[in-house]
């Protein structure tokens, strides 16, 4: 039998897990929508500074957390509206466009803050919200009830999603437009729209994923993210785009790095080898890729820009 | 988008261009900056005319410089004339085997290089802070106890000759220069780059010509790394400090050169003399902002947004050129849209 301090370290690094999984989450779903419907998203690291820092913002001015979740939502969609234009009417090449969104996030996140806030203030960060009767639960109500509104919001999506893209005309649209763009057309639906909406949207989640991260951390610095965004992506080719794989992705990168955390404060591995420890998500990913790429298909009009009679 | 913070736009314009390229020490200050940006933007300009696309020079010049550095640690009686072109070499080593990783899971399992390429930049930096704060950490920072996670002093034969007396500007970019043109010479004189070049332009087509797509995948990133490690290992070479440090992140080390090399390559149209002059102007840029920061406290991360607004304007413009490629004709309208889409990101 485990004794009850081992016991208390694992519920609480399972707690912690499951709240460092939560930007992933919000971030890999956004992008796993905008996939399902044939765009690929590169930029979603700069969205979320950008998203970060506006929350950051907000919450430092207004003092209000509310304020600061629409304030990243707000410029998420801002965002997606812009990434639409120029992927969808402008057919620019999806890779290299969102990169060049992501330097601009970054760029632009560090020059605001040090222009409008300069030395980092902390801000106050999320109230955990227990949920009536379960949280008294033993073991399981601290492992799963204990977490702040955002974290039952971003794992509540998991299944709405998967709900809307099985079986919702919305949904079936935007797998089909991520399939066959022209047979979609020919029947009426608009690419247009849909992939408007499954940006927008996916750019917002990003832009939540983004404020939600700092709301958490209490502060931000310049690359706050350091390629959560990134990895996100890879959560989607991981998940194998669908909301539940994406959600079993982040939980195992939540885990993972709630598990190094723990690691390094009990001083069980050593200073540097947490740094080969920290390796481990990145390589994760790559052989999860490797075995993705055999098993599943991704979107076959994936990064291909529509062009009707083209 | 200076005016709007608050500093006046033509004042902060004319301290950039001076401080860039107003005196010989602005230009080779501009050329210094500009040494690791030609060169990983000329392994883009491979990467891309073979169709496939290379993020991950910030890991591949990660690799090159840490290739570099343990050689010239472990080699450090050999006279200048033959260390330095052998570091140089380890450095293209380096970088090729991070990039040739991401070119055979392309090749061979199909593995999205945009995304591997990603994930070996973390690796990579994960990778150096564990040996610089291990392995290869000054041994005097452990006697100090200062533990600051950097190498010992390299050996002074492989410091990077200094052209101009009194000038920072050194023999990396004359290196930057000899590759860039060396690889315009590959890409459009030999057959190694006509067949990557088919395989950029259709690989249907190029495998019907008896072309191996998968070899050809992964030579493009392997060079495009190659560049990219010998911008890693001129770094550290060509610092003032001669030694490699890290403060934890790639672009401390880097600059997010890796991805401004990006930026460069686009901008001389996936050509590698054009980016020369535009590797150049993103130099100048580079120290123009360090001066506009000290003059007016702008803060010069500016230059990383403007370069990711210039990617996106570069792009997207993309779409008009096409347009008036298909009507055959250049039609007025359109050309005018092109050079406003271009216009905005300056």
């Amino acid at each position: 039998m485990i004794d009850s301090f081992t016991l208390m370290i694992i519920v609480a690094t399972i707690a912690s897990g499951i709240r460092l999984a939560t930007p992933f989450l919000l971030a890999s779903l956004g992008e796993a929508l905008g996939q399902r419907s044939g765009v690929l998203n590169l930029g979603v690291d700069g969205v979320m500074l950008i998203g970060a820092f506006g929350a950051y913002y907000a919450v430092l001015t207004t003092n209000n957390l509310f304020y600061g979740l629409v304030v990243g939502i707000g410029l998420g969609l801002l965002i997606g509206v812009f990434y639409s234009f120029i992927t969808i009417n402008l057919r620019a090449e999806q890779g290299v466009s969102g990169i060049g969104i992501y330097l601009f996030g970054l760029g632009m996140s560090d020059l605001l803050f040090q222009k409008l806030v300069g030395t980092p203030r902390p801000i106050l960060p999320f109230m955990p919200l227990d949920i009536p009767f379960l949280s008294q639960l033993p073991i399981l109500g601290e492992m799963l009830f204990q977490h702040s509104l955002i974290v039952y919001l971003a794992f509540g999506l998991v299944p709405i999603m998967s709900y809307v893209l099985k079986h919702t005309t919305y949904g079936l649209n935007v797998r089909a437009i991520g399939e066959n763009p022209e047979a979609a057309d020919s029947l009426g639906v608009s690419v247009l729209a849909v992939r408007y909406s499954t940006l927008i949207i996916g750019n917002g989640l990003a832009g939540l994923a983004g404020a939600a991260l700092a709301i958490e951390m209490g502060i931000f610095q310049q690359n706050l993210t350091n390629a959560m965004g990134f990895i996100a992506i890879a959560l989607v080719y991981f998940g194998a785009w669908s909301p539940k794989g994406v959600m079993i992705g982040s939980l195992v990168f939540g885990l993972v790095q709630a598990i190094v955390l723990q690691f390094k404060t009990f001083g069980i591995i050593p200073r540097s080898a947490s740094d080969l420890a920290a390796m481990a998500p990145a390589i994760i990913t790559i052989l999860a890729l490797v075995i993705v790429a055999k098993r599943f298909r991704q979107p076959a009009a994936l990064t291909k820009p529509y062009v009707r009679g083209g | 988008m200076l005016a709007s913070l608050g500093a006046n736009p033509f004042s902060g314009y004319a301290t950039m261009f001076k401080a860039a390229f107003g005196s010989l020490d602005g230009i080779s200050n501009t050329s210094v900056k500009s040494i690791p940006l030609l060169l990983v933007g000329v392994g883009i300009c491979i990467a891309f005319r073979a169709n496939v696309v290379n993020i991950g020079g910030e890991g591949q010049m990660v690799m090159g410089a840490l290739f570099a550095t343990s050689l010239a640690l472990a080699l450090p009686g050999l006279p200048s004339l033959i260390l330095i072109p052998l570091v140089l070499m380890a450095g293209a080593i380096g970088g090729a085997i991070w990039g040739g990783i991401s070119g055979a899971l392309k090749a061979y399992f199909n593995v999205s290089e945009i995304l591997s390429t990603i994930m070996l930049n973390i690796v990579a930096v994960q990778f150096m802070n564990f040996l610089l704060r291990g392995p290869l950490i000054d041994p005097g920072e452990l006697e100090r106890g200062t533990r600051i996670p950097q190498t010992a002093r390299l050996p002074e034969s492989t410091d990077l000759p200094i052209l101009l007396e009194g000038l920072r500007m050194h023999l990396g970019f004359v290196v930057a220069l000899l590759v860039a043109i060396a690889a315009y010479f590959l890409l459009w004189r030999t057959s190694i780059g006509f067949r990557l070049r088919s395989v950029g332009h259709s690989r249907e087509a190029a495998r019907y010509a008896g072309i191996s797509v998968q070899k050809n995948i992964v030579g493009a990133l392997a060079l495009s790394g190659a560049m990219a490690g010998i911008a890693g290992a001129i770094l550290v070479f060509g610092s003032e400090s001669h030694r490699m440090v890290t403060d934890g992140s790639s672009t401390g080390f880097t600059g997010s050169a890796g991805f401004n090399g990006i930026v460069v390559a686009l901008l001389a149209g996936l050509h590698p003399l054009w980016s020369i002059p535009s590797a150049m102007l993103f130099g100048g840029m580079l120290v123009g902002a360090n001066a506009l920061q000290r003059a007016a406290q702008v803060p010069s991360a500016l230059i990383i947004a403007l370069n990711g607004l210039i990617v996106v304007f570069v792009v997207s413009s993309e779409y008009f050129r096409k347009r008036s490629l298909q009507a055959g004709r250049v039609d007025a309208l359109e050309t005018e849209n092109v050079s406003e889409a271009r216009g905005g990101g300056s």
